[in-house]
């Protein structure tokens, strides 16, 4: 029997034609402008400078596509495009495995080890959820500059991993691991070390990659502090970049570029969440431990 | 293979004492059993004795050395949880061999022990299993496995049972009894259940609220409980408990009826004590303890019999005949079996 139409909530009838329209229309009204990203990509800038934008794609997919990778982009932001996604990668995974480290070992700590204040350590991670990284973006500004850390990886990296929400997902999740198991690999000789390694990690794995998926997603998207802590072109990400290549007047903006851009910008994201989504969903909703 | 001393052992939390000096000697390879209500502190006992808890006062130790201050680890031991406590991303064979590995056995060796505990528990089809892919006696005998690879110094057993259906627990009990007369190890085993009680042990230890009131052979535990705690908690169904007044050799139970009594003080209040099954019936005229039913259970080879001591409120209750044909109203009249007559004190518990 499948159980998947015997629900209480299963819509039947009109109900199920009319759910569907309205999920059809939500997903329209979410893909359309990336769909509109990806037509202008492949149309000449006079094609897309001269309204109405056709709805389907152009002939000159070929030519924009070559053309951003092998030079144009360089030629307009002073970087290249490799570079650029290069750039954007190393920080957005820097972020996300920074965040996962950072992140486990405060949650192992404080829910495994009893240490004196040990709930006001948690509080104090706690409470920076309560801060949005704009509030403190000029302190720590200052504290790069005075590190000898701006136009570096390692100065768009570290001020971005520091994760109360990751430190709070890991400490739910640890604390549904029974202490018996615990006790377990006490009495099997399993120090905390190896405790971490040979039984945390590998049943936290389906956590860490939801995690990942969120936190390279973060990375990848960040604006504010790229463009602040980086002066050399050959630093930007790829927001960055496509920032700086619209600011001229409307018709000397290369739009075709733009948008080869704008999609090489997505993909990553998407790539990351279509190979590891079945791991994501299982590590946002999985009780069973 | 070890013997486990405790001396005055005590466990406090946050100033309040929980276990108050509990004092044994565990000979090797004997079957220890830890039997008590729940919130007694028996498996606060067997944790200490693991590791698991911390010490207040006194010492455990288990060969001759004291491991006191030494980790779970160190002490070798081997321990079965409640709930097993699997690795669950671990196959039953790494479940079992976990243990080894940490203690960088040769691989080879490790795969004989496993293979050997394998075997005696019949887990050869499953080795390769997830534990979430076995039943709940599979992966019983798996935590068991796991304990056995290891060959400690003694073995502690956390109401290891107490997971299973009737049916499983009691051909696990047989399994465990087989095991131990088979491996000869020094075994703890924490249970609030009697008959694996009874049965298991070489030696019970009744606690209650964090004392052992006895400490003694199963067969002692039975004939003479030490407190009218232990004599309630022991046998099935419970002793008949109530007071009477000791005068010159006679006891005036609760209805008013004159009753004599070996081994009475001479005078005052005592607590008497009468099993079940150690009462049988008698004619009227003889000495006797009118008892009139409230109901009858028949359950086949024998019948149980409620009712209340005449003219009280004191309940009673009466192992009778199978082919009894004993009913709701009737007054039956009983006497104490020679000898199975227990005595305790009102003030202490205590046997007199």
């Amino acid at each position: 029997m499948d159980n998947s139409t015997q629900g209480p909530l299963v819509a039947r009838g009109m109900g199920r034609t009319m759910a569907h329209l309205w999920m059809i229309l939500g997903v329209i009204i979410v893909a359309f402008p990336v769909y509109y990203v990806f037509i202008a990509s492949t149309h000449s800038v006079q094609t897309i400078l001269r309204p109405p934008l056709p709805l389907l794609p152009g002939s000159d997919a070929y030519e924009n596509y070559r053309g951003a990778f092998s030079g144009e982009i360089n030629r307009i932001g002073g970087v290249s495009l490799w570079r650029l996604l290069g750039n954007t990668t190393l920080i957005a995974v820097g972020i996300a495995v920074g965040k996962i480290v950072i992140s486990m070992a405060s949650a192992y700590a404080i829910v495994f080890f009893k240490f004196p204040f040990r709930m006001a350590c948690f509080w104090l991670i706690f409470i920076t959820l309560m801060l949005p990284v704009e509030v403190r973006i000029q302190p720590t500004y200052k504290v790069m500059v005075d590190l000898g850390l701006i136009d570096t990886y390692a100065g768009l990296i570290l001020p971005l991993i520091a994760s109360a929400t990751a430190t709070l997902l890991f400490r739910q999740f640890f604390m549904t691991i029974p202490d018996e198991l615990l006790e377990a690999a006490r009495v099997d000789g399993a120090g905390p070390w190896r405790f971490f390694k040979d039984i945390l990690w590998p049943l936290s794995l389906t956590n860490v990659a939801a995690i990942f998926v969120i936190q390279f997603i973060y990375g990848w998207t960040q604006y504010l502090w790229p463009l602040l802590v980086t002066n050399s072109n050959e630093m930007n990400t790829i927001v960055i970049a496509l920032k700086k290549m619209v600011s001229f007047a409307d018709a000397d903006t290369p739009w075709n570029l733009v948008m080869v851009t704008s999609v090489l910008a997505i993909l990553p994201p998407i790539l990351v969440v279509v190979l590891m989504q079945r791991w994501f969903v299982k590590g946002l909703v999985e009780t069973e431990k | 293979m070890a013997h486990i001393q405790l001396n005055d052992l005590r466990k406090s939390y946050a100033g309040q004492e929980v276990i108050h000096g509990i004092t044994m000697d565990i000979s090797n390879g004997e079957f220890v059993v830890i039997v008590g209500p729940s919130g007694c502190g028996k498996s606060t006992l067997l944790r200490m004795v693991a590791g698991l808890e911390g010490i207040s006062a006194g010492t455990i130790s288990i060969g001759d050395r004291v491991v006191n201050d030494l980790e779970p680890r160190e002490r070798d031991i081997a321990m079965v949880f409640q709930n097993y406590a699997l690795y669950p991303h671990m196959s039953v064979r790494e479940n079992m061999a976990y243990g080894l590995k940490i203690a960088k056995m040769p691989v080879a060796e490790i795969d004989a022990r496993v293979a050997k505990a394998a075997t005696m528990l019949e887990l050869e089809p499953y080795l390769d299993r997830k534990p979430r892919a076995l039943s709940g006696g599979q992966r019983q005998r798996v935590a068991m496995g796991r304990a056995l690879v290891r060959e400690p110094a003694a073995f502690l057993l956390d109401e290891p049972l107490s997971n299973l259906d009737a049916k499983l627990r009691v051909q696990m009990r047989l399994q465990i009894k087989e095991l131990h007369q088979r491996t000869g190890q020094t075994t703890l085993y924490v249970t609030h259940d009697q008959v694996e009680a009874m049965t298991l042990a070489d030696r019970l230890i009744v606690m209650n609220k964090g004392v052992a009131d006895q400490i003694a052979t199963p067969h002692e535990v039975y004939m003479t409980p030490a407190s009218e705690f232990v004599a309630g908690f022991i046998g099935s169904p419970a002793m008949n408990i109530f007071t009477v007044r000791a005068e010159a050799g006679v006891a005036v139970l609760p209805g008013g009826q004159r009753l004599p009594l070996p081994g009475l003080p001479a005078s005052g209040e005592v607590r008497l004590g009468l099993r079940p099954e150690d009462m049988e019936l008698v004619e009227g005229d003889t000495p006797s303890i009118p008892v009139v039913l409230k109901s009858v259970e028949w359950l086949g080879a024998d019948a149980f019999g409620y009712g209340v001591i005449e003219g009280s409120d004191v309940l009673m209750t009466l192992r009778l005949p199978g082919n009894t044909l004993a009913k709701r109203g009737d007054r039956l009249h009983v006497a104490a079996a020679q000898g199975r007559i227990h005595l305790f004190s009102p003030e202490t518990g205590k046997r007199l």
